[in-house]
């Protein structure tokens, strides 16, 4: 996904002027691209997200379109007060990107992990949070984001994220993206976590249930019609996010299903409690949070038991 | 170093003093001695140094005032540019006005909403940054407090702003040694202050706060780099019974003291 976002990137700034690369003093392999096409217009501000979020807001009060790079945890949590009084307050083009959400950085450990991310980044009303599943809607949210006057937080993968089976690159800001149909359980998903959920849907469906899967990326700050008319198709659904299951997706769902009176049960599934003292791969740590394919399915089997007939 | 031509600064100085005191009465808020305490470094700014501040022209020198817990005294500056009419001055920390007791954008003339200290300066490096970049001849100027340099962040941008040689950026430092509970001295001693920015690859300079000729020159002066202005100044200046007491960052003015402040500070 950094790959695919870093393309877009390139492809972008040969056109608007306006775009700036700042980095944390991370992308190795990744910034290089454009660094060397647009010297000019990228700055390693070195490892200081706090000044890199002001240098952002001031830039972008300069007339640039300011894009901000690092590991996910180091773009969200780090510099939050800074982006909520730069960007976000002063309605300001910049552009948050968060690399490695979830568990991408298993190796690394706890202190790597965005498992907050999206639930704070989506506590502001003025930002605009993106968690793209594959690279292909990576670069068709580059493209929606253009035209988005106020700040954005885009949460990618690492790298070697596989294109989700049907995605095929659609993105609309407050639209679920429907994969694969079924009637009887709804698999929502955000992030490079869906993947799963999309197995976990064929899994279902080999099972005689007939599941569908569906990728929410945009996270808004409030239920949009879109996400709430395919909420009300279903009796069940189980969200799959990567982090925290407060404030992020499945709160999304459940603010959506309480708010519009939809009898829909749900279940939310992601990281329950802190993962602290446990590293590995990303299908390890997914896998010890019941967020692999099967994890996700037998889920989906949970809910339906306590779903309204 | 030179002095000012005519009286124009110190007198707005003056007429700041007044209007400080007055709208602290009216509005019955603290804050009063630390916008007394920049009122002479505003009055340079504002008045002999800022070009078209606080206007709409792309190529206007910008002002952030870091130290957003003084936002009366912008007002004031706001007030005597005629940016902000009396009436609307008059409406500070009302309910329901823009003029909270930290500044915030929706203002006409504001640059940038502050309060939360530390983070001004950041903002500072990018506009000086990227009007560099568009060639746009707009100078930065970023007023800090002295205890404001206990957050981190203005180190982040100290580093910044001296490795990237930001010429078109000039920092200021109300360096009058008293923060929320204490001396300076005494809860994070911040000495030698002008060395420190030195260190970071900053023109540094120690001014008389007080004195607009020496502050005028400070500002004004050009060095192909960032440039800190450490402005030694007294908290609560001008009114003696508020000079150097730590009270005046909270305590609102009764009657009595707000006509002896007047009385002290002078006619406009």
């Amino acid at each position: 996904m950094r790959n695919a976002f870093v393309r877009s990137l390139i492809a972008q700034a040969a056109a608007d002027e306006r775009i700036f690369l700042l980095t944390g003093d991370l992308g190795w392999s990744v910034v290089d691209a454009f660094a060397s096409r647009y010297p000019d217009r990228f700055l390693n501000v070195g490892v200081a997200e706090q000044n890199m979020a002001g240098l952002a807001t001031g830039l972008a009060q300069a007339g640039f379109t300011p894009f901000t790079y690092t590991i996910a945890t180091f773009a969200s949590m780090r510099p939050y007060e800074q982006i909520r009084n730069g960007p976000i307050l002063h309605r300001l083009p910049v552009r948050i990107v968060g690399v490695g959400g979830g568990f991408a950085y298993g190796h690394a450990g706890m202190t790597h992990f965005a498992l907050e991310d999206l639930a704070i980044a989506r506590a502001q009303p003025g930002l605009t949070v993106i968690a793209p599943a594959d690279p292909a809607q990576t670069a068709a949210a580059m493209e929606a984001i253009r035209t988005v006057e106020g700040p954005v937080y885009l949460r990618i993968g690492k790298g070697g994220n596989p294109e989700v089976p049907g995605l095929n690159g659609r993105f609309a800001l407050g639209r679920p993206e429907v994969v694969m149909e079924g009637s009887r359980v709804l698999l929502l998903a955000t992030g490079a976590v869906a993947a799963n959920a999309i197995e976990a849907a064929r899994l279902l469906h080999a099972d005689g249930i007939q599941a569908a899967a569906a990728v929410m990326a945009h996270l808004p700050y409030a239920p949009t019609p879109e996400l709430t008319a395919l909420l009300a198709r279903f009796k069940a659904a189980v969200t799959v996010e990567e982090g925290y299951t407060a404030g992020g997706l499945g709160s999304l769902a459940a603010e959506t299903i309480a708010q519009r009176g939809i009898a829909c049960r749900l279940l939310i599934r992601g990281v329950h409690a802190s993962p602290a003292g446990r590293a590995g791969s990303t299908a390890f740590l997914q896998a010890a949070e019941r967020l692999s394919p099967e994890g996700i399915a037998d889920s989906a089997r949970t809910v339906l038991t306590a779903a309204p007939k | 170093m030179k002095k000012v031509a005519d009286q124009d600064v110190p007198r707005a100085a003056r007429t700041f003093r007044r209007w400080i005191i007055e709208q602290s009465r009216r509005s019955n808020v603290g804050h009063v001695a630390s916008a007394l305490s920049i009122a002479d470094i505003m009055a340079v700014l504002w008045g002999a140094v800022m070009k078209a501040p606080g206007t709409g022209r792309p190529d206007r020198d910008r002002f952030i005032l870091a130290k957003g817990h003084a936002a009366l005294a912008l007002y004031c500056a706001l007030r005597w540019k005629k940016l902000l009419d009396e009436k609307t001055f008059e409406t500070f920390c009302g309910d329901g006005s823009t003029l909270g007791q930290h500044p915030e954008h929706a203002l006409p003339g504001v640059d940038l909403s502050t309060g939360s200290l530390g983070q001004g300066l950041s903002v500072g490096c990018g506009l000086a940054y990227g009007l560099r970049a568009r060639r746009n001849p707009g100078r930065v100027f970023v007023l800090l407090s002295d205890a404001e340099c206990n957050e981190g962040q203005v180190w982040e941008a100290a580093q910044f702003a001296g490795h990237h040689r930001l010429a078109n950026l000039c920092a200021v430092i109300d360096l009058n040694g008293l923060q929320a509970l204490g001396h300076t001295k005494d809860v994070l001693d911040l000495a030698p202050m002008a060395d420190k920015w030195r260190a970071f690859g900053w023109e540094a300079v120690d001014v008389d706060g007080h004195d607009c000729g020496a502050l005028e020159a400070a500002l004004n002066a050009d060095h192909g780099r960032s440039r800190m202005v450490v402005a030694r100044t007294v908290q609560g200046k001008g009114v003696s019974f508020m000079e150097n007491r730590l009270e005046w960052h909270y305590r609102n003015l009764t009657d009595d003291e707000c006509a002896l402040a007047l009385r002290e500070i002078g006619p406009a």
